[in-house]
């Protein structure tokens, strides 16, 4: 496949259908979560606590990775290629608050482990996960694309926002990255429910509905 | 001897430009990843992912089988 010729990106441009695609399932996985906590907070069936805790698992997982393929791909275009200094790199708003959405996530899990009874542990841990995936949108959308930014999609940048507009995105990437998403996606879930199945075995006893 | 000594500053002078040219020459090293279009950059993202998802899935092979020695 052709992908545009970029200053700059160069053949980097095809991370597109991976780094991206980690942040998109991150998103849906994340989503699926807070569907089934507030599924448990409807009902108090612990089966929907296990399915939110390992969407959860499986979406931060993603997110690290994500995080991980952002920092190899920014260390070859900001940092070298367009001089940016480390000061500018830390500054840097969408990392901030990638990072800060990923801690929220991280004190999600801590949150879950610091309780012994089960159902507070469900109920609580439901709440706050809620109150997580709130938290994405204006630490990850809203902040980084409202102050001024290297990662694209920020105010006044040249290459617009690809992430929400799809006009700014070229065709013949968009042939190969919106696939991309859903295969990834599709992983994400798979290796979700061999989680969850193993958990709903363990808990057998503790189910029984 | 005049002649001697032209020969030798020229010599000083072109051996010395030389080594200024070679000076003024950008250093390559460990460039790799800038090679052929930056493409060892998605190499290198790609192995993160593969590495990345490989430990994650061994970690729940390793708790399916902590968990079969229980049952």
């Amino acid at each position: 496949m052709d992908v545009p010729h970029l200053f700059i990106l160069n053949e980097s441009i095809r991370n597109l259908y991976f780094h991206v695609c980690m942040w998109f399932s991150m998103m849906i996985l994340f989503g699926v979560s807070v569907v089934y906590s507030i599924k448990y907070l409807a009902g108090f069936n612990l089966r929907n606590d296990i399915f939110a805790v390992n969407f959860a698992a499986v979406g931060s997982f993603l997110g690290i990775l994500g995080y991980a393929t952002g920092t190899i791909w920014a260390n070859y275009t900001w940092v070298t290629d367009q001089n940016q200094s480390l000061g500018s790199i830390l500054k840097e708003p969408k990392l901030i608050g990638a990072a800060i959405a990923l801690l929220i996530y991280g004190a999600y899990f801590v949150l879950r482990g610091s309780f012994t009874d089960m159902d507070k542990k469900a109920r609580i841990s439901a709440v706050y996960n809620i109150f997580a995936f709130a938290m994405l949108f204006p630490s990850i959308w809203i902040i980084p694309r409202l102050v001024g930014s290297l990662h694209p999609g920020a105010p006044g940048s040249d290459s617009g926002n690809p992430a929400l507009n799809f006009k700014d995105i070229d065709s013949r990437l968009r042939m190969v990255f919106y696939p991309a998403v859903i295969g990834w996606t599709l992983l994400g879930v798979w290796i979700a429910t061999l989680k969850i199945r193993i958990q709903l075995i363990k808990d057998k006893t503790l189910l029984h509905d | 001897m005049t002649k001697f000594m032209v020969r030798y500053l020229l010599f000083v002078l072109f051996m010395s430009t030389s080594f200024f040219s070679f000076a003024q020459e950008k250093p390559e090293m460990a460039d790799a990843m800038r090679s052929n279009g930056k493409i060892y950059v998605v190499v290198a993202v790609c192995l993160t992912i593969l590495i990345g998802l490989f430990i994650y899935v061994f970690l729940i092979d390793r708790k399916i089988s902590k968990s079969e020695k229980e049952v």
